[in-house]
């Protein structure tokens, strides 16, 4: 217990914010933002997945509702996105609290959980595919009008320094939780849910709120990347790709840590974009899901030899270190 | 001395099986209260039922004169209900401090006064030296005690302590006495389900006997133990009459 317990979050949050200053490749820029914006969303997995031990398999319903969200505020209610944003993860919210209700009192734990979830994404999915009012097969498309107030950047680093202030502001109410009572409780509740409740712990509240903020969270994760990409469709919204990074990252990474999602957020997308390169390169064009195929030999590897993912490696190395 | 959790003619039935039939036990303030019997008497089952865990068939339980028999297990904890497990539960992946704080938290809603809390339970049971260290490392002595720990820290009026001996060496359970006396003394009543005799004649102040779910016998344990009904429970039909019948015949030689 460091007195500063905060001071890490905010020299990684520095380092991040300084480095578009002596940048100046979209390419970079764009990595960097996308790459935040899964941070985002691993991160509300993290918590309901990380610490509170519900591994969900259908994030892509909060990142879906709080990207559809955003964008139909703007296109069919001319709401302003700075508005639309908080509206959008409270939708998220909402739908997390629904899900979890239902899924929690009935007692849904594990793999049947991690159904569940994936059905309601899908659901979700199908739905937005198949309603005019969200734009249907053809999806949405956001004007382009560039204006701050807009939330629309002509500086890229703008937008990703956007994204970063919600990383960094999710980074340090993560290392909050896990220092209350509820955090507290609701690693108990993922440790062992009837010993937890023996000591007093309501561990459906603590679930429910967990999922919750786990939805907001990750709900705004969607919210960027409409304002980011200003297109929508419900594969893109709702799809599996995001449920599969949303968990993935933070497995990567470490599950159930401050910066798990972060690190895993990065590596994950650093190696896609690689193996993406060197395949283009090889074979003279791009080859699509290639990133796919290192995505699921990094999973198998690290839940084989790194089940605390990568944190939890560099722990390890320096403990050995510090012991020998 | 009134009765701080009075259990009314509880029966808990799983299908065909009644695990408890027609129990009643209570349970005096400030008392340590012994529930003993043989394997498979349903001591574990009348616990689950008082801590709220399995509600009951029928009957109810009231705790400091209040019906509780609808109460859900956390509310039961709130109450001033903690319990441990026969077998032990830790939370593997957290320290014995954070084991311990998830029930400090129960009263101290600030971190650094439920920490406080935690390492004060701690040194309590004897767990002060183990306190960073994973709960997965510690011996199954460091577990029981652990379970105390975790179940002392939420401040409980009444402590139910399913078999925290069990498994321990002499030497361990001499080492774990003092500390449930200790507790006592510390104005908790306890409730014990405990195989160890030794332990239960030392310690309680009166004991029920529970076979094939209903209560056989009561009183003060030295009573209890001489209880034919208590001893046939244990070693079987005659065996009462079989030993007093050596014991006349040693008499007699």
């Amino acid at each position: 217990m460091t007195q500063q317990p905060y001071l890490p979050i905010l020299a990684v949050v520095a380092g991040l914010a300084l480095l578009p200053l002596g940048l100046s490749s979209n390419t970079v820029l764009n990595f960097l933002s996308f790459a935040m914006i899964i941070t985002l969303a691993a991160q509300g997995w993290n918590i309901l997945g990380g610490y509170g031990g519900q591994f969900s398999f259908g994030h892509a319903v909060f990142f879906g509702t709080g990207a559809y969200g955003m964008a139909l505020l703007q296109v069919r209610f001319g709401v302003n996105p700075w508005l639309a944003l908080p509206v959008a993860m409270g939708l998220g919210a909402v739908v997390g609290f629904a899900i979890g209700y239902l899924s929690f009192r009935a007692r849904l734990r594990g793999s049947y959980f991690a159904l569940v979830t994936l059905a309601f994404a899908e659901v979700f999915r199908i739905s937005a595919n198949a309603w005019g009012f969200t734009g249907g097969a053809a999806g949405v498309l956001v004007p382009l009008r560039l204006d701050p107030a807009n939330m629309q950047f002509a500086d890229k680093r703008i937008g990703f320094w956007l994204a970063l202030a919600f990383v960094a502001a999710v980074l340090a109410l993560t290392l909050a939780i896990t220092r209350s009572r509820f955090g507290a409780q609701l690693v108990a509740v993922r440790e062992n849910e009837e010993a937890a409740r023996a000591l007093g712990v309501d561990a459906l509240a603590v679930k429910l709120k967990a999922i919750t903020l786990s939805g907001a969270i990750t709900a705004a994760a969607g919210c960027l990347y409409t304002q980011k990409f200003l297109y929508l469709d419900a594969t893109l919204a709702y799809g599996p790709w995001i449920s599969v990074e949303a968990l993935l990252a933070p497995i990567i990474g470490g599950v159930g840590t401050v910066f798990g999602p972060l690190v895993g957020a990065v590596v994950l997308l650093g190696l896609g974009e690689v193996t993406k390169t060197v395949f283009a390169n090889l074979m003279g064009g791009s080859v699509p899901g290639v990133d796919l195929v290192v995505f699921g030999v990094l999973l198998i590897i690290c839940v084989a030899y790194a089940p605390r993912g990568v944190l939890g490696l560099v722990q390890g190395w320096f403990r050995r270190k510090a012991s020998a | 001395m009134s009765a701080l959790l009075a259990v009314n003619a509880v029966t808990k039935r799983f299908g065909g099986l009644v695990a408890v039939d027609n129990a009643s036990i209570e349970v005096a303030q400030g008392s340590i209260t012994g529930l003993i019997g043989p394997n498979g008497a349903g001591k574990t089952t009348l616990f689950t039922v008082i801590a709220g865990f399995e509600p009951a068939t029928s009957g109810s339980v009231a705790f400091e004169g209040r019906d509780i028999t609808a109460m859900p297990t956390h509310k039961r904890a709130i109450a001033g209900i903690a319990r441990t497990f026969q077998i032990v539960q830790p939370f593997a992946g957290l320290s014995v401090r954070e084991n311990i704080a998830v029930g400090a938290f129960l009263r101290h809603p600030a971190r650094a006064s439920a920490l406080a809390k935690a390492d004060a339970v701690g040194h309590q049971v004897g767990l002060g030296a183990m306190l960073d260290q994973s709960a997965s490392q510690l011996t199954v002595a460091g577990r029981k005690r652990l379970e105390l720990a975790r179940a002392l820290a939420t401040e409980p009026k009444l402590l139910l302590l399913d078999e925290v001996l069990a498994g321990l060496n002499p030497s361990e359970i001499r080492d774990m006495m003092p500390v449930v006396q200790a507790i006592r003394s510390g104005g908790v009543t306890i409730l014990i389900v405990e195989h160890v005799m030794q332990a239960v004649m030392s310690l309680c102040d009166s004991v029920y006997v529970l076979a094939q779910g209903r209560i056989i016998a009561a009183g003060a344990p030295g009573e209890v133990a001489r209880d034919p009904r208590v001893i046939e429970a244990y070693l079987g039909h005659g065996a009462a009459a079989r030993m007093q019948a050596q014991a006349a015949g040693g008499a007699h030689a």
